[in-house]
């Protein structure tokens, strides 16, 4: 053993980086040796600390091989981008089975301990040398805990944005029920994104469609904030500039008390308590009267 | 920049063609309600389909356009307005307030033979307008 060694038994990651390489070497050939033994008592801690319950035995020991193999092969290699798109892959998978993040995190932590718990075991007997190893393997699986990490959190937002994206573009249909007539139904919470995206839309609509009437129904909307009420006073103003008139219909109690609170004028705004009302208070705007076939006089 | 004035029967059609000065917008309105009282006009359309901004002198030159041509027999509504201009200008809170709006210039049309013919008025023109029901579609949806 090299006496300068012992110089450096007190100093974390001085190591010149050909040792480090070396032992990082050493510590791999180790991992790789004894890879049944370390990923059983891996897969074993998992289960010991209730992670991936949404997933089978036989499953875990699958992605527990992949992710230690991937693991492994980050520490030899020292690069992170194999690991980075292992990550992700592992992460498109897993988390439709609703695999939350501190299981994730909780897991790869694992897999640390038990990696970190087998080195104490092979080279307690030298501790200096236990200290260099440590040196060399702690950056390497710090930087693969926070890139598996990384990685999941990533992907999971990717899925949330694309959710909300589906979502949006579902709920914010524009209809013609009318020559002229266009009936906006909305449901759900409305937000301030949401709400320009359906003045938009509507405007759109307006233009698209000539038409001269629209009929507002938030029946399943069960409140809204200030900003998104002021928000659609505003887009009645604006459909009034496209020289279309706006009936809202269905208000909650709750709205009609948010829209009391900040001062709406009633006299900018059409309500009327129904749908079924809003449209026809439409078709009375619009000239239209709709009679049932027994009072209609038949044509020859 | 002058501002092309056409007669069409008892209206006068004001198509504006591109971002106007103030100046251009005082002159507009001088031109607008002289010519109510020269040819007796019963109705103004202002077209500003062709304007992407419409500023807070603009739109009180409008308002005094129908305040004023108001004062002198004529009803006035504008139209053209791009929805997205719309959405700014009440976000700005230039709404307009008190003046006709139509989506364009057809529309204007048939709102201002609805309007004299509720004045009790003549009009010269012939069944644009029918109360019951709407006419057909002539654009395509």
């Amino acid at each position: 053993m090299p006496t300068r060694g012992t110089q450096h038994a007190a100093s974390t990651g001085v190591a010149g980086p050909e040792s480090t390489m070396a032992l990082l070497r050493e510590l791999v050939a180790h991992l790789r040796q004894n890879r049944t033994q370390l990923r059983e008592e891996w897969a074993r801690r998992i289960t010991e600390a209730e992670l991936l319950t949404a997933m089978t035995k036989e499953e875990i020991f699958a992605e527990a091989t992949s992710v230690y193999d991937n693991y492994v092969e980050a520490l030899e290699t020292g690069t992170f981008e194999a690991l980075q798109a292992y990550a992700r892959n592992l992460s498109e998978r897993i988390i439709p089975r609703g695999v939350e993040t501190h299981e994730v995190v909780g897991i790869v932590l694992l897999l640390r301990d038990v990696l970190a718990r087998s080195l104490f075991a092979k080279y307690q007997a030298d501790f200096t040398k236990l200290n260099r190893i440590l040196d060399a393997y702690e950056p390497a699986a710090n930087r693969i805990a926070n890139t598996v990490a990384v990685g999941f959190v990533q992907e999971r937002e990717r899925i949330i944005r694309e959710q909300q994206e589906a979502i949006r573009e579902l709920s914010t249909p524009v209809l013609q029920v009318r020559e002229r007539l266009l009936i906006l139904p909305i449901i759900g919470v409305i937000d301030p994104q949401r709400a320009r995206q359906l003045t938009e839309q509507l405007l759109r609509g307006i233009r698209t469609n000539r038409a001269k009437v629209v009929v507002i129904d938030i029946t399943g909307v069960a409140a809204m904030d200030a900003t998104v009420a002021n928000h659609l006073v505003q887009t009645v103003e604006a459909s009034r500039l496209l020289g279309a008139t706006v009936i809202v219909t269905g208000l909650s109690p709750e709205i009609a008390q948010t829209l009391v609170t900040i001062g709406v004028d009633l006299g900018k705004m059409t309500t009327v308590g129904d749908l079924q009302g809003g449209i026809e208070e439409a078709e009375r705007l619009l000239g239209y009267k709709v009679v049932p076939f027994a009072e209609t006089p038949v044509e020859n | 920049m002058d501002v092309p004035v056409l007669k069409q029967g008892h209206y006068l059609i004001a198509t504006v063609q591109s971002a106007l000065t103030d100046a251009d917008l005082a002159q507009m309105r001088r031109s607008l309600v002289e010519q109510v009282g020269k040819f007796r006009s019963r109705g103004v359309i202002v077209d500003v389909t062709a304007v992407d901004v419409l500023d807070s002198f603009a739109c009180r030159t409008l308002r005094d356009i129908a305040h004023m041509a108001g004062f002198r027999g004529a009803e006035t509504v504008i139209v053209g307005i791009h929805p997205d201009l719309a959405f700014t200008m009440v976000q700005l809170g230039l709404s307009l307030e008190g003046v006709s709006t139509a989506l364009d210039l057809e529309e204007g049309l048939a709102f201002l033979d609805q309007q004299t013919r509720r004045a009790g008025r003549k009009t010269l023109h012939s069944g644009t307008v029918i109360a019951t029901p709407p006419p057909p579609p002539r654009a395509k949806r």
